[in-house]
């Protein structure tokens, strides 16, 4: 689905990222771990194309093109998705207004999708203008299901979330993923929906909680703008609470 | 652009009436079939928001001086041009000259001595018009001044929706200017939206007086829309809400370019108890110097008012300069306002772009956004053509 060679990307002439090689099989769900700072959401950014960075070397391969220069309109197009963390207002422009650029959805789809996602008071609001935590996050799902990109990029979908949002944001990213069993095509038995899946995603956390939620593949962790380790995403979240990210410094495998 | 400005001395721009000529205004009018009108002149009056080929709205036409068009097709409804109305119903002289002052200034003045032309609309009592009246006040001729008179009269219990488009065929360097006046009775729970569009030719000077009356429990709504590039324009009605209970909104939609300079404004006079206002207004300066003022003034206690004045700047060269003022004369009313320039957020731009919606797209529906927010209940009919240009600056990058 998607690969990462060899990726560095400096800001205003200093480098962030720092050689990066990143590989999302089809229908895999890979978390990115590292503490504040550490390049997590630069590294989304890049993928989309998105920022005032400059690529200093590598390339990012998307369904076997090289998307490095496409637009990042484009490069939605050709199935990426995003859902930000903190995305910004839009005074008078609305989720009805963008979702008519979201692709094949009908009403009856809209409709049920915003109810799942208890949005139904927030579609003809200027978006995100005073919206909660979990509106936000909600919202942003909406456009994601209704985008059904194949790879979804997921920056931080915990964060000012309370408990009672944690379960339904959960969801919405299972549903998007395709994890859920309704979500499974044709009652199809297990082991041909996992052949045939092909949503993934690439999950930013910083607290690790939605792993509660999602089954997940594959873990890294960046730091300091490098990826310095990689591996079980529970074992990695295990250790990073229970020892911090100066842990995975420590068993660098990366090296 | 950096320096900072006195109140006191805000650039005004004059305009030398003697370089125009004056039409006169002829006695007999001379019905011409507006269906017949050349192919150019019905797009020009439709992006002005009048549509010729619409036969159940009133309809008026005067080109220059000249009333060339009028058909009522509503019952309750009266429009006729003003020098007719004023020769029918003597009694229209208390009316006339009455909201509005010929000593107000020069170009006011000028109007006063001489020959004017322009619509009287009467709505008779009870009446609720389903259909607009639409108004067409074109400037077809080169170095011609028109001097506009309109007089509008919605009695107890009428309503009715009054769409005015301004707009100029090309006139060349020499251009034209429009004098309008217009003076507005709005009665006992009468409700009137006056919509106006201004779409002239870049060349075209522009000073617009207009006064409305409002008594007890009645409404207006402004909604003006100024679209094109045009030369210099300045007006700045008022609404004296005299009845209680009288509402008065005013909604602005400015968009200026280079070399345009823009003086427009909203005033409210609470007068009554009760009385409440809100003056709204957006301006996308892609150019050009654009004033926006605003006043509220709160004479008696009991009334409420809001302005909000909020700006865009899509390019270097560009100045918005807001004027918003709250004039408070009693302990209980409430009245606020807010003022905002800015210009179009990077981060939008991109938020949208990773929706999958290309720059051009992802600009015209910001700006789009930005015009429409807070504008409550905005005619349709406007809104096509701010669409259109809205995709059309979203074209051209930001």
């Amino acid at each position: 689905m998607l690969e990462i060679k060899n990726l560095s990307i400096a800001i205003d002439g200093k480098e962030i990222l720092h050689n990066i090689n990143l590989r999302i099989e089809n229908g895999k769900v890979v978390i990115l771990f590292g503490p504040n700072g550490s390049g997590k959401t630069s590294l989304l950014m890049a993928i989309i194309g998105l920022g005032n960075y400059k690529i200093t070397s590598g390339k990012i391969i998307f369904k076997d093109r090289d998307i490095t220069n496409l637009p990042t309109h484009e490069r939605i197009k050709l199935g990426i998705g995003v859902m930000f963390q903190r995305p910004p207002t839009i005074k008078g422009v609305n989720i009805r207004d963008i979702a008519k650029f979201l692709g094949n959805y009908n009403e009856e789809e809209f409709r049920s999708l915003a109810k799942l996602l208890k949005v139904e008071h927030l579609l003809e609001r200027s978006i995100n203008m005073g919206f909660s935590g979990g509106e936000i996050k909600r919202t942003e799902l909406l456009q994601l299901l209704l985008q059904k990109p194949d790879l979804s990029l997921i920056d931080e979908p915990e964060s000012g979330v309370d408990v009672e949002n944690i379960n339904l944001v959960g969801e919405a990213i299972k549903k998007l993923l395709e994890k859920t069993y309704t979500a499974y095509s044709n009652n199809l038995p297990m082991k041909d929906h996992h052949k045939k899946r092909k949503s993934s995603g690439l999950i930013i956390t910083h607290t690790g909680l939605i792993l509660e939620h999602i089954p997940a593949d594959e873990g890294l962790v960046l730091v300091e703008g490098k990826i310095v380790c990689k591996g079980n995403p529970y074992e990695i979240f295990d250790t990073v609470k229970n020892k911090g990210f100066n842990e995975c410094l420590k068993c660098a495998i990366m090296k | 652009m950096s320096k900072m400005r006195n109140n006191e001395v805000v650039e005004k721009k004059d305009i030398d009436l003697s370089q125009y000529k004056v039409e006169k205004v002829p006695e007999y009018i001379s019905e011409v079939d507006i269906k017949k009108l050349p192919e150019v002149e019905k797009s020009i009056l439709l992006h002005a928001g009048v549509d010729l080929e619409n036969d159940k709205a009133d309809t008026f036409l005067m080109k220059n001086q000249t009333v060339v068009h009028k058909a009522t097709r509503q019952s309750g409804v009266e429009l006729l041009d003003t020098n007719e109305a004023l020769a029918k119903y003597p009694e229209l002289k208390k009316l006339h000259w009455k909201l509005i002052d010929p000593n107000t200034d020069k170009y006011t003045k000028f109007v006063y001595d001489n020959p004017e032309s322009g619509y009287f609309i009467r709505v008779k009592k009870g009446t609720k018009a389903i259909f607009p009246i639409q108004s067409c006040l074109f400037l077809e001729t080169p170095s011609v001044v028109q001097n506009v008179h309109n007089l509008i009269i919605l009695e107890e219990n009428s309503s009715v929706e009054i769409l005015t488009g301004c707009t100029s065929k090309e006139l060349g360097k020499d251009g034209g200017a429009h004098l309008g006046i217009t003076e507005i009775y709005i009665g006992k729970n009468a409700s009137l939206t006056y919509s106006m569009v201004h779409n002239w030719h870049e060349s075209v000077r522009v000073r617009s007086r207009t006064a409305i009356y409002v008594e007890e429990n009645g409404t207006f709504i402004s909604n003006y829309v100024l679209l094109k590039k045009v030369k210099d324009i300045q007006m700045n009605p008022i609404a004296y809400l005299k009845g209680r209970a009288a509402r008065a909104r005013f909604n602005s939609i400015l968009l200026s370019y280079p070399g345009s300079f823009i003086d427009v404004g909203s005033r409210v006079v609470l007068d009554a108890p009760d009385t409440s206002s809100e003056i709204i207004s957006r301006v996308v300066n892609k150019g050009g110097k654009v004033i926006a003022r605003g006043l509220i003034s709160g004479n008696v206690s009991g009334v409420k008012g809001h302005l909000e004045c909020q700006g865009l700047i899509l390019e270097d060269g560009g100045e918005i300069y807001t004027i918003p003022q709250l004039n408070g004369l009693s302990p209980d009313i409430m009245l606020s306002h807010e003022a905002a320039v800015g210009k179009i957020a990077r981060e939008e731009v991109e938020y949208l772009m990773a929706r999958g919606i290309n720059e051009t797209d992802a600009v015209g529906l910001i700006i789009r956004g930005f015009l429409y927010e807070g504008l409550e209940n905005f005619p349709n009919v406007l809104k096509q053509e701010i669409d259109r240009i809205s995709d059309e600056l979203g074209a051209k990058g930001y």
